[in-house]
Protein backbone atom coordinates (compact mmCIF):
# COMPACT_ATOMS: atom_id res chain seq x y z
CA UNK A 1 0.00 0.00 0.00
CA UNK A 2 1.27 3.47 -0.48
CA UNK A 3 -0.21 6.39 0.78
CA UNK A 4 0.23 9.89 -0.13
CA UNK A 5 -0.90 13.73 0.85
CA UNK A 6 -1.81 16.20 -1.47
CA UNK A 7 -1.18 19.84 0.03
CA UNK A 8 -2.34 23.07 -1.87
CA UNK A 9 -4.52 25.79 -1.41
CA UNK A 10 -8.12 26.15 -2.84
CA UNK A 11 -8.13 27.11 -6.38
CA UNK A 12 -4.84 25.35 -7.46
CA UNK A 13 -6.53 21.89 -8.37
CA UNK A 14 -5.99 19.62 -5.07
CA UNK A 15 -8.77 17.69 -5.05
CA UNK A 16 -8.58 16.74 -8.89
CA UNK A 17 -4.49 16.04 -8.60
CA UNK A 18 -5.46 12.89 -6.25
CA UNK A 19 -8.30 12.14 -8.61
CA UNK A 20 -6.44 11.98 -11.29
CA UNK A 21 -3.27 10.30 -10.31
CA UNK A 22 -5.45 7.41 -8.59
CA UNK A 23 -7.04 7.30 -12.08
CA UNK A 24 -3.11 6.91 -13.43
CA UNK A 25 -2.65 4.20 -11.24
CA UNK A 26 -6.06 2.49 -11.92
CA UNK A 27 -5.03 2.72 -15.85
CA UNK A 28 -1.64 0.88 -14.90
CA UNK A 29 -3.68 -2.29 -13.02
CA UNK A 30 -3.76 -0.53 -9.30
CA UNK A 31 -6.54 -0.49 -7.39
CA UNK A 32 -7.39 2.98 -5.65
CA UNK A 33 -8.95 5.38 -3.35
CA UNK A 34 -8.60 9.67 -3.91
CA UNK A 35 -10.67 11.53 -1.23
CA UNK A 36 -10.75 15.13 0.36
CA UNK A 37 -10.29 16.35 3.79
CA UNK A 38 -13.38 17.86 3.31
CA UNK A 39 -13.89 21.43 5.30
CA UNK A 40 -15.80 25.02 4.15
CA UNK A 41 -13.84 25.34 1.15
CA UNK A 42 -12.64 28.96 -0.01
CA UNK A 43 -10.34 29.86 -2.66
CA UNK A 44 -6.65 30.47 -1.03
CA UNK A 45 -7.07 28.76 2.14
CA UNK A 46 -5.38 24.74 3.13
CA UNK A 47 -6.84 22.43 1.20
CA UNK A 48 -6.14 18.76 1.64
CA UNK A 49 -6.34 15.99 -0.10
CA UNK A 50 -5.21 11.72 0.28
CA UNK A 51 -4.76 8.65 -2.55
CA UNK A 52 -4.34 5.34 -1.68
CA UNK A 53 -2.31 2.74 -3.63
CA UNK A 54 -2.61 -1.26 -3.43
CA UNK A 55 -3.86 -3.98 -5.14
CA UNK A 56 -7.04 -5.68 -5.48
CA UNK A 57 -6.71 -7.75 -2.34
CA UNK A 58 -5.83 -5.16 -0.34
CA UNK A 59 -7.49 -4.16 2.68
CA UNK A 60 -8.17 -0.48 1.90
CA UNK A 61 -9.22 1.28 5.76
CA UNK A 62 -11.36 4.86 5.37
CA UNK A 63 -9.67 6.87 7.55
CA UNK A 64 -7.78 9.59 7.03
CA UNK A 65 -3.71 9.30 5.88
CA UNK A 66 -1.77 9.85 9.19
CA UNK A 67 1.56 8.37 7.81
CA UNK A 68 1.87 9.41 4.39
CA UNK A 69 4.49 7.31 2.18
CA UNK A 70 5.00 10.88 -0.19
CA UNK A 71 3.70 14.35 -0.10
CA UNK A 72 2.70 16.66 -2.87
CA UNK A 73 2.81 20.57 -1.90
CA UNK A 74 1.36 22.07 -4.43
CA UNK A 75 2.06 25.60 -3.00
CA UNK A 76 5.09 26.50 -1.59
CA UNK A 77 4.00 28.91 1.32
CA UNK A 78 2.35 25.81 3.17
CA UNK A 79 5.89 24.85 4.26
CA UNK A 80 5.59 27.70 6.39
CA UNK A 81 2.11 27.78 7.16
CA UNK A 82 0.82 24.41 7.87
CA UNK A 83 3.12 21.38 9.19
CA UNK A 84 3.05 19.46 6.00
CA UNK A 85 5.60 16.79 6.82
CA UNK A 86 3.53 15.88 9.46
CA UNK A 87 4.05 12.03 9.81
CA UNK A 88 5.17 11.38 6.52
CA UNK A 89 7.65 8.25 6.86
CA UNK A 90 11.08 8.56 6.69
CA UNK A 91 12.71 8.12 3.05
CA UNK A 92 9.59 9.72 1.19
CA UNK A 93 9.50 12.04 -1.58
CA UNK A 94 8.17 15.54 -1.11
CA UNK A 95 7.40 16.94 -4.05
CA UNK A 96 6.98 21.12 -4.26
CA UNK A 97 6.05 23.76 -6.21
CA UNK A 98 8.77 26.29 -6.62
CA UNK A 99 11.47 27.59 -8.71
CA UNK A 100 13.92 26.51 -5.91
CA UNK A 101 16.35 24.19 -5.73
CA UNK A 102 14.96 21.20 -3.66
CA UNK A 103 18.69 21.86 -1.05
CA UNK A 104 16.96 25.20 -0.31
CA UNK A 105 14.39 24.53 1.53
CA UNK A 106 15.64 23.38 4.90
CA UNK A 107 13.58 20.03 4.46
CA UNK A 108 15.18 17.36 6.70
CA UNK A 109 17.91 15.27 5.29
CA UNK A 110 15.61 11.97 5.83
CA UNK A 111 13.22 12.92 2.92
CA UNK A 112 13.21 13.41 -0.66
CA UNK A 113 12.76 16.34 -1.96
CA UNK A 114 12.06 17.62 -5.63
CA UNK A 115 10.82 20.28 -7.43
CA UNK A 116 9.05 22.21 -10.16
CA UNK A 117 8.32 25.79 -11.39
CA UNK A 118 4.71 24.26 -12.03
CA UNK A 119 3.49 28.06 -11.44
CA UNK A 120 5.53 29.35 -14.62
CA UNK A 121 4.68 25.91 -16.33
CA UNK A 122 0.57 26.17 -15.30
CA UNK A 123 0.89 30.15 -16.78
CA UNK A 124 2.76 29.44 -20.12
CA UNK A 125 0.02 26.89 -21.22
CA UNK A 126 -2.78 28.73 -20.27
CA UNK A 127 -4.24 27.05 -16.92
CA UNK A 128 -6.24 28.95 -14.72
CA UNK A 129 -5.21 32.66 -14.83
CA UNK A 130 -1.83 34.40 -14.42
CA UNK A 131 -2.50 35.16 -10.66
CA UNK A 132 -3.96 31.99 -9.76
CA UNK A 133 -2.40 29.32 -12.23
CA UNK A 134 -4.21 26.01 -11.81
CA UNK A 135 -0.59 23.92 -10.87
CA UNK A 136 -1.91 20.38 -10.13
CA UNK A 137 -1.54 18.62 -13.88
CA UNK A 138 1.99 20.05 -13.70
CA UNK A 139 3.15 19.03 -10.52
CA UNK A 140 1.72 15.36 -10.81
CA UNK A 141 4.35 15.25 -14.16
CA UNK A 142 6.59 15.88 -11.69
CA UNK A 143 5.94 13.37 -9.24
CA UNK A 144 5.69 10.72 -12.15
CA UNK A 145 9.28 11.69 -12.65
CA UNK A 146 10.80 11.75 -9.31
CA UNK A 147 8.91 8.65 -7.78
CA UNK A 148 9.09 6.59 -10.53
CA UNK A 149 5.77 4.61 -9.58
CA UNK A 150 3.94 4.65 -12.71
CA UNK A 151 4.79 5.93 -16.29
CA UNK A 152 4.19 9.49 -17.98
CA UNK A 153 2.15 7.45 -20.27
CA UNK A 154 -0.39 6.46 -17.67
CA UNK A 155 -0.65 10.25 -16.21
CA UNK A 156 -1.28 12.00 -20.00
CA UNK A 157 -3.86 9.27 -20.76
CA UNK A 158 -5.43 10.17 -17.29
CA UNK A 159 -5.12 13.65 -17.53
CA UNK A 160 -6.50 13.82 -21.41
CA UNK A 161 -9.38 11.80 -20.29
CA UNK A 162 -10.05 13.19 -16.90
CA UNK A 163 -9.43 16.67 -16.91
CA UNK A 164 -12.72 18.83 -17.04
CA UNK A 165 -11.01 21.71 -19.33
CA UNK A 166 -8.39 22.34 -21.84
CA UNK A 167 -6.71 18.71 -21.38
CA UNK A 168 -3.75 18.98 -24.23
CA UNK A 169 -2.46 22.05 -22.23
CA UNK A 170 -2.79 20.11 -19.39
CA UNK A 171 -1.18 17.03 -20.55
CA UNK A 172 1.64 19.45 -22.53
CA UNK A 173 2.07 20.87 -18.41
CA UNK A 174 2.52 17.60 -16.95
CA UNK A 175 5.05 16.94 -19.71
CA UNK A 176 7.18 19.68 -19.54
CA UNK A 177 7.12 19.25 -15.66
CA UNK A 178 8.28 15.76 -16.27
CA UNK A 179 11.39 17.09 -18.12
CA UNK A 180 12.19 19.81 -15.68
CA UNK A 181 12.11 18.71 -12.37
CA UNK A 182 15.06 19.65 -10.05
CA UNK A 183 15.71 16.08 -8.42
CA UNK A 184 18.41 15.67 -5.37
CA UNK A 185 21.90 15.14 -6.53
CA UNK A 186 21.78 11.32 -6.17
CA UNK A 187 19.15 10.63 -8.39
CA UNK A 188 19.79 13.11 -11.32
CA UNK A 189 20.99 10.72 -14.37
CA UNK B 1 -13.78 -10.36 -8.68
CA UNK B 2 -14.76 -10.98 -12.43
CA UNK B 3 -15.97 -8.00 -14.67
CA UNK B 4 -18.90 -8.75 -16.89
CA UNK B 5 -17.43 -8.81 -20.46
CA UNK B 6 -18.70 -5.09 -21.33
CA UNK B 7 -18.77 -3.47 -17.86
CA UNK B 8 -16.80 -0.35 -17.86
CA UNK B 9 -14.38 -0.03 -15.00
CA UNK B 10 -14.56 3.57 -13.48
CA UNK B 11 -12.57 5.67 -10.97
CA UNK B 12 -16.02 7.53 -9.41
CA UNK B 13 -17.01 9.40 -6.24
CA UNK B 14 -19.73 7.12 -4.18
CA UNK B 15 -22.27 10.01 -5.59
CA UNK B 16 -21.73 9.50 -8.79
CA UNK B 17 -21.62 5.43 -8.69
CA UNK B 18 -25.06 6.41 -7.11
CA UNK B 19 -25.79 8.65 -10.18
CA UNK B 20 -24.65 5.83 -12.09
CA UNK B 21 -27.22 2.83 -10.47
CA UNK B 22 -30.11 5.61 -11.01
CA UNK B 23 -29.48 5.85 -15.20
CA UNK B 24 -28.91 1.77 -15.48
CA UNK B 25 -32.05 1.65 -13.53
CA UNK B 26 -33.59 3.87 -15.77
CA UNK B 27 -35.86 5.91 -13.50
CA UNK B 28 -38.18 8.18 -15.16
CA UNK B 29 -38.79 10.75 -12.77
CA UNK B 30 -36.33 12.42 -10.42
CA UNK B 31 -37.65 15.60 -8.06
CA UNK B 32 -34.49 16.57 -5.88
CA UNK B 33 -33.31 19.76 -3.61
CA UNK B 34 -29.81 20.29 -3.32
CA UNK B 35 -27.73 19.42 -0.35
CA UNK B 36 -24.02 19.26 0.69
CA UNK B 37 -23.13 16.90 0.39
CA UNK B 38 -25.59 14.89 -1.80
CA UNK B 39 -25.58 17.67 -4.44
CA UNK B 40 -23.34 16.10 -6.73
CA UNK B 41 -25.50 12.60 -7.26
CA UNK B 42 -28.60 14.96 -8.82
CA UNK B 43 -26.35 17.05 -10.46
CA UNK B 44 -25.04 14.45 -12.83
CA UNK B 45 -28.56 13.01 -13.24
CA UNK B 46 -29.40 16.45 -14.60
CA UNK B 47 -26.73 16.02 -16.86
CA UNK B 48 -27.86 12.93 -18.01
CA UNK B 49 -31.22 14.15 -18.57
CA UNK B 50 -29.84 17.44 -20.57
CA UNK B 51 -28.01 15.00 -22.71
CA UNK B 52 -30.44 12.75 -23.75
CA UNK B 53 -28.20 10.09 -21.79
CA UNK B 54 -31.72 9.17 -19.55
CA UNK B 55 -34.74 9.74 -20.47
CA UNK B 56 -36.71 11.06 -17.61
CA UNK B 57 -38.13 14.37 -16.30
CA UNK B 58 -36.22 16.30 -13.67
CA UNK B 59 -37.99 18.19 -11.86
CA UNK B 60 -36.36 21.29 -9.74
CA UNK B 61 -38.33 21.92 -6.71
CA UNK B 62 -38.07 24.43 -3.91
CA UNK B 63 -37.25 22.14 -0.83
CA UNK B 64 -37.33 18.27 0.17
CA UNK B 65 -40.22 17.85 1.10
CA UNK B 66 -41.46 18.95 -2.18
CA UNK B 67 -38.85 16.69 -3.40
CA UNK B 68 -40.84 13.42 -1.82
CA UNK B 69 -44.38 15.23 -2.77
CA UNK B 70 -42.97 14.77 -6.63
CA UNK B 71 -41.61 11.43 -6.40
CA UNK B 72 -44.95 9.86 -4.44
CA UNK B 73 -46.98 11.21 -7.23
CA UNK B 74 -44.82 10.34 -9.81
CA UNK B 75 -44.92 6.91 -8.19
CA UNK B 76 -48.45 6.22 -7.88
CA UNK B 77 -48.89 7.45 -11.69
CA UNK B 78 -46.85 4.28 -12.01
CA UNK B 79 -42.94 6.13 -13.00
CA UNK B 80 -39.55 4.98 -11.26
CA UNK B 81 -39.15 7.69 -9.15
CA UNK B 82 -35.74 8.52 -7.27
CA UNK B 83 -34.36 11.63 -5.34
CA UNK B 84 -31.35 11.81 -3.11
CA UNK B 85 -31.06 13.70 -0.02
CA UNK B 86 -28.78 14.24 3.25
CA UNK B 87 -29.25 15.36 6.77
CA UNK B 88 -31.37 18.51 7.23
CA UNK B 89 -32.98 17.80 3.84
CA UNK B 90 -33.97 14.17 4.78
CA UNK B 91 -35.40 15.78 8.13
CA UNK B 92 -37.86 18.51 6.46
CA UNK B 93 -38.62 15.56 4.41
CA UNK B 94 -39.87 13.68 7.53
CA UNK B 95 -43.88 13.60 6.83
CA UNK B 96 -43.66 12.63 3.33
CA UNK B 97 -41.59 10.03 4.42
CA UNK B 98 -44.38 8.89 6.24
CA UNK B 99 -46.90 9.29 3.22
CA UNK B 100 -44.23 7.19 0.59
CA UNK B 101 -45.02 4.42 3.10
CA UNK B 102 -48.44 4.99 3.48
CA UNK B 103 -49.19 4.90 -0.12
CA UNK B 104 -46.61 2.01 -0.61
CA UNK B 105 -44.34 4.04 -3.26
CA UNK B 106 -41.43 2.22 -4.24
CA UNK B 107 -39.41 5.04 -4.45
CA UNK B 108 -35.71 4.79 -3.80
CA UNK B 109 -33.75 7.46 -2.14
CA UNK B 110 -30.26 7.91 -1.61
CA UNK B 111 -29.35 9.42 1.25
CA UNK B 112 -25.95 10.86 2.26
CA UNK B 113 -25.05 10.23 5.84
CA UNK B 114 -24.39 13.93 7.44
CA UNK B 115 -24.89 14.89 10.69
CA UNK B 116 -27.63 17.09 12.36
CA UNK B 117 -27.47 20.68 13.07
CA UNK B 118 -27.18 21.97 16.29
CA UNK B 119 -24.41 22.65 15.62
CA UNK B 120 -23.82 22.99 12.03
CA UNK B 121 -22.18 19.91 10.34
CA UNK B 122 -21.66 18.52 7.24
CA UNK B 123 -19.38 15.44 8.30
CA UNK B 124 -20.81 12.23 8.48
CA UNK B 125 -23.08 10.49 11.17
CA UNK B 126 -25.67 7.98 10.62
CA UNK B 127 -28.69 10.39 13.19
CA UNK B 128 -30.47 11.35 9.95
CA UNK B 129 -31.32 8.27 8.06
CA UNK B 130 -31.62 6.50 11.78
CA UNK B 131 -33.97 9.01 13.06
CA UNK B 132 -36.27 7.84 10.17
CA UNK B 133 -36.34 4.59 11.07
CA UNK B 134 -39.87 4.23 11.87
CA UNK B 135 -41.54 5.94 9.13
CA UNK B 136 -42.27 2.10 7.03
CA UNK B 137 -38.91 2.72 4.77
CA UNK B 138 -36.68 0.07 4.02
CA UNK B 139 -32.77 0.59 4.50
CA UNK B 140 -29.34 0.07 3.42
CA UNK B 141 -26.10 0.95 4.24
CA UNK B 142 -23.54 0.89 1.65
CA UNK B 143 -19.62 0.11 2.41
CA UNK B 144 -18.21 1.12 -0.79
CA UNK B 145 -19.38 2.89 -4.36
CA UNK B 146 -19.65 0.03 -5.47
CA UNK B 147 -22.45 -1.11 -2.95
CA UNK B 148 -23.69 2.28 -3.51
CA UNK B 149 -24.23 1.93 -7.18
CA UNK B 150 -25.50 -1.95 -6.55
CA UNK B 151 -28.10 -1.07 -4.24
CA UNK B 152 -29.89 1.88 -6.49
CA UNK B 153 -30.67 -1.35 -8.39
CA UNK B 154 -31.54 -4.31 -5.67
CA UNK B 155 -33.45 -1.57 -4.47
CA UNK B 156 -36.25 -1.07 -7.01
CA UNK B 157 -36.02 -4.73 -7.59
CA UNK B 158 -37.20 -5.59 -4.16
CA UNK B 159 -39.10 -2.13 -3.61
CA UNK B 160 -41.01 -2.70 -6.60
CA UNK B 161 -41.75 -6.15 -5.10
CA UNK B 162 -42.98 -5.69 -2.25
CA UNK B 163 -44.09 -2.29 -2.71
CA UNK B 164 -42.16 -0.26 -0.21
CA UNK B 165 -39.96 2.60 -0.53
CA UNK B 166 -36.27 1.56 -0.04
CA UNK B 167 -33.17 4.48 1.50
CA UNK B 168 -29.84 3.91 0.01
CA UNK B 169 -27.60 5.24 2.81
CA UNK B 170 -24.13 6.52 2.29
CA UNK B 171 -21.82 8.05 4.43
CA UNK B 172 -20.93 11.95 3.79
CA UNK B 173 -17.37 12.46 2.38
CA UNK B 174 -15.79 8.87 3.33
CA UNK B 175 -18.10 7.42 0.42
CA UNK B 176 -19.60 10.61 -1.21
CA UNK B 177 -16.69 12.31 -2.22
CA UNK B 178 -14.24 9.69 -2.37
CA UNK B 179 -13.20 8.23 -6.11
CA UNK B 180 -12.38 4.05 -6.39
CA UNK B 181 -12.83 2.20 -8.89
CA UNK B 182 -16.90 0.51 -9.93
CA UNK B 183 -17.84 -1.77 -12.11
CA UNK B 184 -20.78 0.10 -14.49
CA UNK B 185 -22.59 -2.76 -15.75
CA UNK B 186 -24.25 -3.32 -19.20
CA UNK B 187 -27.65 -1.79 -19.69
CA UNK B 188 -28.68 -5.23 -21.46
CA UNK B 189 -27.91 -6.98 -17.98
CA UNK B 190 -29.52 -4.71 -15.66
CA UNK B 191 -32.53 -4.94 -18.12
CA UNK B 192 -32.41 -8.62 -17.79
CA UNK B 193 -32.10 -8.09 -14.07
CA UNK B 194 -34.73 -4.94 -13.22
CA UNK B 195 -37.83 -5.18 -16.30
CA UNK B 196 -39.63 -1.57 -16.39
CA UNK B 197 -41.99 -0.72 -13.31
CA UNK B 198 -45.54 -2.47 -13.99
CA UNK B 199 -47.71 -0.75 -10.63
CA UNK B 200 -51.05 -2.47 -11.00
CA UNK B 201 -52.41 -0.46 -9.02
CA UNK B 202 -51.18 3.15 -10.67
CA UNK B 203 -53.64 6.42 -11.50
CA UNK B 204 -55.66 5.22 -14.33
CA UNK B 205 -58.34 7.50 -16.12
CA UNK B 206 -60.14 4.26 -16.97
CA UNK B 207 -60.44 3.33 -13.45
CA UNK B 208 -60.33 6.45 -11.18
CA UNK B 209 -59.02 5.63 -7.20
CA UNK B 210 -58.26 7.56 -4.55
CA UNK B 211 -55.15 7.15 -3.09
CA UNK B 212 -54.14 8.14 0.65
CA UNK B 213 -57.53 9.52 1.35
CA UNK B 214 -59.30 9.52 4.61
CA UNK B 215 -59.20 5.77 6.27
CA UNK B 216 -61.64 5.86 9.59
CA UNK B 217 -60.89 3.57 12.44
CA UNK B 218 -62.64 0.58 10.86
CA UNK B 219 -59.68 0.34 7.89
CA UNK B 220 -56.50 2.22 8.92
CA UNK B 221 -55.36 -0.68 11.30
CA UNK B 222 -55.72 -3.20 8.24
CA UNK B 223 -53.51 -0.98 6.30
CA UNK B 224 -50.86 -0.60 9.02
CA UNK B 225 -50.41 -4.48 9.37
CA UNK B 226 -50.68 -4.82 5.80
CA UNK B 227 -47.09 -2.24 6.07
CA UNK B 228 -45.97 -4.38 8.55
CA UNK B 229 -46.29 -7.71 6.79
CA UNK B 230 -44.72 -6.13 3.83
CA UNK B 231 -41.13 -5.44 5.34
CA UNK B 232 -41.82 -8.94 6.99
CA UNK B 233 -41.75 -10.50 3.31
CA UNK B 234 -39.24 -8.13 1.95
CA UNK B 235 -36.64 -9.69 3.85
CA UNK B 236 -37.01 -12.66 1.56
CA UNK B 237 -37.19 -11.23 -0.99
CA UNK B 238 -34.05 -8.57 -0.55
CA UNK B 239 -32.48 -12.37 -0.39
CA UNK B 240 -33.74 -13.98 -3.06
CA UNK B 241 -32.87 -10.88 -5.27
CA UNK B 242 -29.29 -10.29 -3.41
CA UNK B 243 -28.50 -13.92 -4.60
CA UNK B 244 -30.08 -13.84 -8.43
CA UNK B 245 -27.38 -9.99 -8.45
CA UNK B 246 -25.10 -12.51 -7.77
CA UNK B 247 -25.64 -14.60 -10.16
CA UNK B 248 -25.87 -11.87 -13.01
CA UNK B 249 -23.21 -9.39 -11.81
CA UNK B 250 -20.54 -11.02 -9.42
CA UNK B 251 -21.53 -9.59 -6.42
CA UNK B 252 -24.47 -11.37 -3.57
CA UNK B 253 -25.92 -9.45 -1.13
CA UNK B 254 -27.41 -10.89 2.40
CA UNK B 255 -28.92 -9.14 4.70
CA UNK B 256 -25.71 -9.17 6.67
CA UNK B 257 -21.76 -9.86 6.13
CA UNK B 258 -19.32 -11.38 7.90
CA UNK B 259 -15.94 -11.55 8.11
CA UNK B 260 -13.62 -13.74 9.73
CA UNK B 261 -16.46 -14.69 12.43
CA UNK B 262 -16.71 -19.07 11.62
CA UNK B 263 -14.72 -19.25 14.84
CA UNK B 264 -14.97 -15.79 16.77
CA UNK B 265 -15.46 -15.49 20.33
CA UNK B 266 -15.36 -12.06 20.09
CA UNK B 267 -17.38 -10.29 17.19
CA UNK B 268 -17.14 -6.49 16.54
CA UNK B 269 -20.44 -4.76 14.48
CA UNK B 270 -20.28 -2.31 12.11
CA UNK B 271 -22.53 -0.55 9.26
CA UNK B 272 -21.46 1.45 6.63
CA UNK B 273 -17.87 2.63 5.54
CA UNK B 274 -16.16 2.12 9.18
CA UNK B 275 -16.68 -1.49 8.58
CA UNK B 276 -13.80 -1.48 6.00
CA UNK B 277 -11.52 0.12 8.53
CA UNK B 278 -12.58 -2.57 11.33
CA UNK B 279 -11.96 -5.63 8.49
CA UNK B 280 -8.25 -4.29 8.36
CA UNK B 281 -8.21 -3.67 11.80
CA UNK B 282 -9.74 -7.30 12.58
CA UNK B 283 -7.47 -9.19 10.13
CA UNK B 284 -4.54 -7.50 12.23
CA UNK B 285 -5.94 -8.57 15.44
CA UNK B 286 -6.13 -12.17 13.63
CA UNK B 287 -2.33 -12.08 13.10
CA UNK B 288 -1.86 -11.34 16.35
CA UNK B 289 -3.76 -15.02 17.11
CA UNK B 290 -7.02 -13.34 18.40
CA UNK B 291 -10.49 -14.80 17.70
CA UNK B 292 -12.40 -11.85 16.66
CA UNK B 293 -14.53 -11.37 14.06
CA UNK B 294 -17.08 -8.89 12.34
CA UNK B 295 -20.44 -8.49 11.36
CA UNK B 296 -21.27 -5.94 9.02
CA UNK B 297 -25.12 -4.72 9.32
CA UNK B 298 -26.31 -4.03 5.22
CA UNK B 299 -29.77 -3.81 5.97
CA UNK B 300 -31.43 -2.16 8.35
CA UNK B 301 -34.72 -1.77 7.89
CA UNK B 302 -36.68 -4.47 7.94
CA UNK B 303 -34.22 -5.30 10.55
CA UNK B 304 -33.17 -8.87 10.05
CA UNK B 305 -34.47 -10.39 13.68
CA UNK B 306 -33.30 -13.97 12.33
CA UNK B 307 -30.02 -13.16 10.93
CA UNK B 308 -28.59 -11.57 13.69
CA UNK B 309 -29.35 -14.20 16.12
CA UNK B 310 -28.01 -16.88 13.92
CA UNK B 311 -24.67 -14.73 13.55
CA UNK B 312 -24.09 -14.30 16.84
CA UNK B 313 -25.09 -17.16 19.13
CA UNK B 314 -22.81 -19.11 21.29
CA UNK B 315 -20.22 -15.77 21.18
CA UNK B 316 -18.59 -14.59 24.07
CA UNK B 317 -19.04 -10.99 23.39
CA UNK B 318 -20.29 -8.61 20.85
CA UNK B 319 -19.28 -4.68 20.49
CA UNK B 320 -21.37 -2.44 18.71
CA UNK B 321 -19.70 0.38 16.99
CA UNK B 322 -22.46 3.04 16.93
CA UNK B 323 -22.15 6.51 14.49
CA UNK B 324 -25.35 7.36 16.26
CA UNK B 325 -26.96 7.91 19.27
CA UNK B 326 -30.36 7.69 20.70
CA UNK B 327 -30.32 10.84 23.19
CA UNK B 328 -31.29 9.37 26.48
CA UNK B 329 -30.90 5.76 25.54
CA UNK B 330 -27.90 3.85 23.21
CA UNK B 331 -26.65 3.98 20.11
CA UNK B 332 -29.24 2.78 17.77
CA UNK B 333 -27.90 -0.23 16.14
CA UNK B 334 -27.06 -1.56 19.60
CA UNK B 335 -30.85 -1.26 20.45
CA UNK B 336 -31.75 -2.90 17.80
CA UNK B 337 -29.02 -5.79 18.47
CA UNK B 338 -29.75 -6.04 21.89
CA UNK B 339 -33.62 -6.51 20.89
CA UNK B 340 -33.08 -9.10 18.74
CA UNK B 341 -31.18 -10.81 21.27
CA UNK B 342 -33.68 -10.40 24.33
CA UNK B 343 -34.23 -13.85 25.58
CA UNK B 344 -32.08 -16.45 23.49
CA UNK B 345 -29.97 -18.67 25.08
CA UNK B 346 -26.68 -18.43 24.11
CA UNK B 347 -26.77 -14.61 23.94
CA UNK B 348 -23.63 -13.05 23.87
CA UNK B 349 -22.35 -10.35 26.19
CA UNK B 350 -23.14 -6.90 24.90
CA UNK B 351 -20.83 -3.58 24.54
CA UNK B 352 -22.22 -0.42 22.81
CA UNK B 353 -19.62 1.59 21.54
CA UNK B 354 -20.04 5.67 20.59
CA UNK B 355 -17.58 7.22 18.40
CA UNK B 356 -16.67 9.32 15.21
CA UNK B 357 -20.13 11.81 15.80
CA UNK B 358 -19.98 14.73 12.88
CA UNK B 359 -17.18 12.76 11.44
CA UNK B 360 -14.66 12.18 13.84
CA UNK B 361 -12.04 10.23 12.06
CA UNK B 362 -12.19 6.47 12.99
CA UNK B 363 -9.08 4.90 12.51
CA UNK B 364 -7.81 1.01 12.36
CA UNK B 365 -5.84 2.05 15.72
CA UNK B 366 -9.69 2.59 16.89
CA UNK B 367 -11.21 -0.08 16.20
CA UNK B 368 -7.54 -2.11 17.81
CA UNK B 369 -8.79 0.38 20.72
CA UNK B 370 -12.31 -0.97 21.27
CA UNK B 371 -11.35 -4.37 20.60
CA UNK B 372 -8.43 -4.25 23.21
CA UNK B 373 -11.41 -2.48 25.60
CA UNK B 374 -14.18 -5.29 24.46
CA UNK B 375 -11.80 -7.95 25.81
CA UNK B 376 -10.74 -6.26 29.42
CA UNK B 377 -14.41 -5.98 30.53
CA UNK B 378 -16.09 -8.70 32.08
CA UNK B 379 -19.91 -6.67 32.75
CA UNK B 380 -22.01 -5.74 29.80
CA UNK B 381 -21.91 -1.78 29.07
CA UNK B 382 -24.45 -0.18 27.24
CA UNK B 383 -22.60 3.17 26.20
CA UNK B 384 -18.70 3.24 25.94
CA UNK B 385 -17.48 6.56 24.44
CA UNK B 386 -14.61 6.42 22.00
CA UNK B 387 -12.47 9.44 21.06
CA UNK B 388 -14.35 11.89 23.07
CA UNK B 389 -12.21 14.45 24.08
CA UNK B 390 -13.34 15.35 27.77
Amino acid sequence: MIEIRFHGRGGQGTVVASKILADAFFREGKYVQAFPQFGVERRGAPVTAFLRVGSQDTLFVRSFIHHPDHIVVLDPTLLQAVNVLEGLKEGGWVIVNTPDHPDTLEIPDSYRVATVDANQIAIKHKLGKPTAPIVNTAILGAFVRATGLLSLDALLEAIREGVPMDPENNAKAAQEAYESVILPQEVTP
Amino acid sequence: MKVLEKSEMKVITGNHAVSYGAKLARVEVIAAYPITPQTTIVELLSEMVAEGDLKARFITVESEHSAMAGCISASIAGARAFTATSSQGLALMHEMLHWAAGVRAPIVMANVNRALAAPWSIWTDQNDSLSQRDTGWMQLYAESNQEALDFVILGYKVAEQVLLPMMIVLDAFILSHTSEPVEIYPQEVVDAFLPPYQNPYALNFDNPQVIGGLADPQVYFEFRYKLQKAHERAIQVFKEEGQRFGELFGRTYDTLEPFMLEDAEEVLVTAGSTTSTARYAVQKLREKGHKVGLLKLRMFRPFPFEDIRQALRGRKKVGIIDRNLSYGHHGIFYQEIKSALYGQSGAPLLFGYVTGLGGRDIRAEDIEAIYEDLRSRTEPQEIIWKGVRL
